[in-house]
């Protein structure tokens, strides 16, 4: 991929808080990421994964603290797969191609482009079936491409493997792979630490809402600093 | 009894046969409730849509005031469209009270609270779904109208031929504004009143019997409709 003039990289994310029923869910979370590596968030159920990613993506606006990027217009650049993908009442292809339709991309550049995502995706011959019929990973691999055609610098996942089966798992990690490979930085949630062992160069731990490690990961799995990295490691963190 | 039996007989006669002034009034009725439908549907789609997606004052009040809406009697909205349309009214000088027109206008404003609301309740359903996505990948509101309506087309089909029913099946409005005029403004419902009331019963009956098909006609679309588009079991 081409870098655009201005990358919206660094993203600074500063003392950023959210509060809700008088929870603290994110208890000021400060971090930079500089380069679009393959970010994993890790952290147990209810640690905030979601939120945090929600909150940097923009989809929610955080009770305190900022979401810098490095240039304006940022939310054009990125972009975000959820658990449970949603899938437009519409054939693959055409689930494929909706952002490209959203910002106006002409019919002749967007068949391209989609039979190229599908072919990423592996999805080529399901292009005519209607999307809701696939099998959850090839719903997920669908939503991964739908959100990868618009070539965003960032790519957020939260929990892309939930609930998938091994190899379901393995092909949806693929295409985070070549997603990753043709020059999109992915951040990742998961609560799975062998995924995160294969899918990490750096850790973000998360646990109840704060930011209690951030390591490359190769130092983290050899040895988090934290007590709590090394306890959700050794698989003693419940909550 | 033999009355009845008489006038069904001719009653099937008449439809059997074809009868000028019988098809005439079918197909008068069909005319006004279609265009009156389609109308509503232009307006009601993305009213309803609307209503559901964004967030403005007042928007619970129009919620709960569509759907009183849909209950609105035929005979007011007859009486506030006559009264709108009479020579004296506002829109007097247009010249529509008793016309083809005015009972397109009348059947509209019947309709389009209905359509409305239903559009509002199925796109609300669908924008809990829908609304992370589309927001991440920036729609602009009009796009997020336009995408939502498309997604819920089959429901919403079936909302507007909950329109068509009412239209269709209503009396007041059309007789205040049309006045029944033969050759003229005559649709089925006011037909039969006119015809029951003078004791006519076979031309009343056979555009009863026309009315309860088309009724059933509607309905067995609906039906095939939620069939056909079940939510496939992923």
């Amino acid at each position: 991929m081409t870098a655009p003039a201005h990358s919206i990289l660094p993203l600074k994310v500063e003392n950023l808080s959210y509060r809700a029923n008088g929870l603290v869910l994110i208890d000021s979370v400060s971090f930079a990421l500089e380069r679009p590596v393959r970010t994993v968030i890790l952290g147990p159920n209810g640690a905030g994964k979601s939120l945090l990613l929600r909150l940097c993506h923009g989809l929610i606006p955080p009770s305190g603290g900022q979401v810098a990027w490095n240039a304006p217009d940022p939310a054009r650049h990125q972009a975000m797969v959820f658990q449970r993908p949603v899938l437009l009442r519409r054939g693959v292809a055409a689930n494929v191609g909706f952002g490209l339709r959203l910002r106006g991309v002409g019919r002749a550049e967007r068949r391209a482009r989609v039979a190229e995502a599908l072919a990423l995706a592996g999805l080529t011959d399901l292009a005519d079936r209607p999307a809701r019929v696939l099998s959850v990973g090839e719903q997920q691999r669908l939503a991964l491409v739908r959100a990868w055609i618009l070539r965003p610098e960032i790519l957020f996942l939260d929990e892309p493997t939930a609930n998938l089966d091994p190899a379901a798992t393995r092909a949806v990690e693929s295409v985070i792979d070549a997603i990753h490979r043709a020059g999109t930085g992915i951040v990742l949630t998961t609560q799975d630490l062998h995924q995160a062992r294969r899918l990490a160069d750096q850790i973000l731990f998360l646990h109840r809402g704060r930011l209690i490690e951030r390591a490359p990961a190769e130092r983290f799995f050899a040895g988090p600093a934290s007590l709590e990295g090394a306890a959700f490691i050794k698989g003693d963190l419940v909550w | 009894m033999s009355d009845i039996g008489a006038g069904f007989a001719l009653a099937l006669g008449l439809i059997w046969s074809l009868d000028a002034d019988f098809v005439e009034i079918v197909l008068r009725s069909l005319y006004v409730s279609t265009i009156a439908v389609a109308l509503a549907a232009v307006i009601g789609l993305p009213l309803g849509a609307a209503v559901a997606l964004f967030r403005f004052p007042g928007r619970h009040f129009v919620a709960v005031l569509l759907n009183a809406l849909m209950g609105l009697p035929p005979v007011v909205v007859g009486l506030s469209v006559y009264l709108v349309l009479s020579r004296a009214g506002p829109l007097g000088v247009l010249g529509l009270l008793f016309s083809v027109p005015a009972m397109i206008l009348a059947q509209s404003i019947l309709v389009t609270p209905i359509v409305a609301a239903l559009t509002r309740q199925t796109v609300e359903d669908l924008w809990v779904e829908y609304a992370e996505l589309m927001r991440s990948l920036g729609a602009r509101p009009a796009q997020m109208v336009a995408t939502l309506l498309w997604d819920a087309r089959f429901s919403l089909f079936t909302a507007v031929l909950a329109g068509f029913g009412r239209a269709s099946a209503e009396v007041g409005a059309v007789m205040l504004v049309g006045g029944n005029i033969d050759h003229l403004t005559r649709v089925m419902t006011t037909t039969i009143v006119l015809e029951t009331s003078r004791g006519d019963l076979p031309l009343a009956l056979g555009l009863g019997l026309v009315l309860i098909v088309l009724s059933l006609a509607v309905n067995g679309a609906v039906y095939l409709m939620r069939e056909v588009t079940r939510e496939p079991v992923a």
